[in-house]
């Protein structure tokens, strides 16, 4: 087989990354700021030559062969066993690489947004510490994230996936000496996990139920199976997978760590907690589509979990002052949106929405970090105000993005949330009525700190206001980029309605596994095509109304916002204060595991090594005493009365030894005289 | 010639001289001399007998003793001086270190 050299190598795409983070991490400290730069960002700039390459040599080929895999080698051999389905299946992963139209239009993203973000980060990190260390991780990153969108099984999708979380923990608390900093990536580190348990759950009862777990295979195995659509096993594995998916892209009920998220470097918010990485679940829902396809309930889940995940998130994102917070929650919001979109089926409007997200959404995260550069790090949009004039790239850029985030025609977001809005319709009613009073919030509070920010009178500290300036090229270049896709992103689907023709959505959709009879019907379009001008319409109007609103409150009349806070004082604290969800989370779940650490920690001592460790200590002592004992009085006992015994019989012979000469001296002539007196005896005996 | 009961009589008395002087003094350089005195009555005996006897073998053993006299002493006056220099005292009853 004679592959495209592109489609041959796409294993290389992940592969240069990794290379400068592996030189990063272990010599980037002896190496000079500029060497850095060009190694790093060259990097990504050659891995997004290769996925362009790529994309191309894709895009060449007939539409249904729209596919490559390259197996790079073994990783786990195949070990069979007997599915729960009851055939026989085999648990084998390997190092291998598959690239379709949605991985391919992924590491387009990955590639493109994060190259314009490594540009902008030489200039936005030109003046901190740990340079190497940032690039390092942020290319260790690029690797992760390119392992998940490329791998062709799920375990080398969970690689990356965990990938992608070490580094954003690392990159959360890259200012590890501030407290929160690191007590923000820690809590995304561990809410990350709950997720991760049940995708791991996921995989692991995909491989058990279907006996593979490469994504061109649980296609066919789906079908040789026989499985029918709400099967409860398929629904176990959808809603694992999706539980997966809430934990990586801030969906209720895990979302809470993504705005503490925001303590990391401005650069890595926009490419991680906003273009790439968040959209990870969403990536893995599309990917997963055969399955979801099979759980109606499961899709229901996704559907209802995103509406009220965007509706939720916008509200708490009307009140932040912190300017990176508020973008913050929009991410939640727009993430929100794309499950929306992927819960009612139209996973390809999720993807797409997803693109043009990561364009206004990266985009917006560095013209803000491009805002806090000029104010000298203030993030506080009450100390803002008035920057229009002052700094008028970032200014303009950031406007751009605003327009597109709020869905004004014909920037980008307006494409993407119109379809997903007008596929909703289709679905049901009260989840588009969601979707669409969401659309008007974001508007709201896009415009609020487009005005809060840009607009009224300066409220910049005397020190700050001195300082203001506008960034350097390397931060404004990107910007540019990103608002001329922001622009543009979505003219890549034109809606049809609208004299279009969707080539995007057109393209994406040989990789979602609709049934023929569905697909047929979506191709004869929507039911009614002036519902769908009305549509656009409806959601026109309310953006445009929402925009008012905020000129309304922050322009026209400032003191407004304040009588209205007042006004709605409880309602206000409740949303102000996140819904007390932080709170209820310590009380619920963080305090208790505290509680259960206590436990563990007071069984440990008392019982463990009280009972345990103590008890053993003491009965050792116990028994030694008792051998000490036996030692003394018995072993010993028996030694020193037998010495007793020979000290008592000895005593006559003590008495003669005494160390005098004179008295031994005595002895032997005693002994002498009694030897002569005997033998004069014997002498006088035998004469007679 | 006188009859070898005087010689012996002589020879029994410096004996018992030399014993006693062995046994009774706390000095351990007369009690040496004492030992000189029991060597030399051992002499006169064996003389006494040589001549006695009319041999000559009682003599040579005398001169054997005599040798070996000079010997102890020499040897027994070094022990007694090493010992007074480690114990400052030259008194027998006052060397009782060797018993149980």
């Amino acid at each position: 087989m004679n592959a495209p050299y592109f489609l041959d190598h796409i294993w290389l795409i992940p592969l240069f990354p990794l290379l400068t983070a592996g030189l990063m991490l272990l010599a980037g400290r002896r190496l000079k700021n500029p060497v850095i730069s060009v190694l790093c960002v060259g990097s990504v700039f050659v891995s997004f030559l290769y996925s362009v390459g790529a994309f191309f040599q894709l895009l060449s080929l007939p539409v249904e062969d729209r596919v490559a895999s390259k197996h790079l080698f073994d990783w786990i051999p195949a070990i069979p066993f007997h599915t729960l389905a009851g055939t026989l299946g085999q648990f084998r992963a390997d190092w291998g690489f598959q690239i379709d139209p949605l991985s391919a239009v992924m590491i387009l993203i990955v590639t493109g947004v994060g190259l314009l973000i490594h540009v902008y980060s030489t200039g936005y990190m030109a003046h901190e510490g740990g340079y190497y260390r940032f690039f390092g991780y942020l290319n260790l990153f690029m690797f992760s994230m390119l392992m998940l969108v490329l791998g062709n099984n799920l375990l080398v999708m969970f690689v990356g996936w965990e990938g992608v979380g070490t580094c954003s923990y690392l990159l959360i608390g890259f200012y590890f000496r501030r407290k929160s900093a690191a007590d923000a990536g820690k809590k995304a580190f561990v809410v990350n996990r709950v997720g991760d348990a049940g995708f791991l759950l996921g995989i692991f009862l995909t491989s058990a139920l279907l006996g593979t777990i490469h994504f061109n295979e649980i296609g066919p195995a789906l079908a040789a199976g026989n499985f029918q659509a709400g099967d409860p096993r398929i629904l176990a594995i959808a809603l694992l997978l999706f539980v997966g998916a809430t934990g990586k892209s801030a969906q209720i009920p895990l979302y809470v760590w993504l705005p503490d998220a925001m303590e990391g470097p401005t650069p890595v918010s926009a490419l991680i907690h906003a273009a790439t990485m968040v959209t990870a679940g969403v990536y893995m829902v599309a990917r997963m589509n055969m399955i979801y396809l099979l759980a109606p309930a499961a899709m229901s889940v996704v559907a209802v979990i995103g509406a009220c995940t965007a509706l939720y998130a916008a509200s708490m994102g009307v009140v932040q002052n912190d300017i990176k917070k508020v973008l913050a929650y929009s991410t939640i919001s727009q993430l929100g949106y794309m499950f929306l979109a992927c819960g009612v089926g139209a996973f390809t409007a999720g993807i797409f929405h997803l693109m043009t997200h990561a364009f206004f959404k990266g985009l917006l995260f560095l013209a803000a970090g491009s805002v806090i550069h000029a104010l000298s790090g203030e993030q506080d949009m009450r100390k803002m105000g008035g920057l229009a004039k002052k700094i008028p790239v970032t200014y303009w850029t950031m406007l751009i993005a605003s327009l597109a985030i709020a869905g004004i025609f014909p920037f980008a977001g307006f494409m993407s949330k119109d379809l997903i809005l007008s596929k909703t319709y289709e679905k049901d009613f009260w989840l588009w009525s969601i979707g669409y009073l969401t659309a008007g919030m974001t508007a709201f509070y896009m415009f609020r700190l487009v005005f809060m920010t840009f607009y009224g009178h300066s409220r910049v500290g005397h020190e700050a206001e001195h300082h203001i300036h506008e960034s350097p090229k390397s931060m404004l270049i990107p910007l540019v980029i990103l608002a001329a896709l922001s622009v543009a992103g979505g003219w890549l689907s034109w809606p049809e309605i609208l004299g279009g023709n969707s080539r995007f959505i057109h393209f994406l959709e040989p990789v979602i596994a609709v049934p023929h009879a569905l697909r047929a019907e979506a191709a004869r379009g929507p039911g009614s095509q002036t519902g769908e001008i009305y549509l656009m319409l409806l959601s026109e109007a309310l953006v445009l109304a929402g925009i008012f609103l905020a000129w309304y409150v922050y322009i026209k009349r400032r003191e407004l916002a304040e009588r209205l806070a007042r006004a709605f004082g409880g309602l206000y604290d409740l949303v102000y204060h996140k819904y007390y969800v932080d709170e209820l989370y310590d009380a619920l779940f963080v305090n208790r595991a505290e509680d259960l650490g206590l436990a563990l920690g007071s069984f440990d001592t008392n019982i463990i090594d009280g009972l345990g460790v103590n008890g053993a200590a003491w009965l050792t002592r116990f028994v030694s005493r008792l051998s000490i004992w036996w030692d003394t009085w018995i072993v010993d006992g028996s030694v020193r009365l037998g010495s007793r015994i020979v000290w008592v019989f000895s005593w006559p012979v003590r008495m003669i030894q005494d160390g005098l000469v004179q008295n031994y001296m005595l002895v032997i002539v005693i002994g002498l005289i009694g030897v002569l007196a005997y033998y004069f005896h014997l002498a006088h005996s035998m004469v007679h | 010639m006188l009859p070898i009961g005087n010689y012996l009589f002589l020879s029994f008395t410096l004996f018992t001289i030399g014993v006693i002087g062995v046994l009774t003094r706390r000095n351990v350089i007369v009690m040496l001399m004492s030992i000189e005195l029991i060597l030399n009555a051992v002499n006169i005996n064996l003389v006494a007998f040589s001549r006695y006897w009319g041999t000559v073998d009682g003599q040579v053993f005398a001169i054997f003793i005599i040798t070996d006299a000079a010997a102890e002493a020499a040897v027994g006056l070094g022990i007694i001086l090493a010992f007074f220099r480690n114990r400052q005292t030259v008194l027998a009853d006052e060397m009782d270190m060797l018993r149980w």
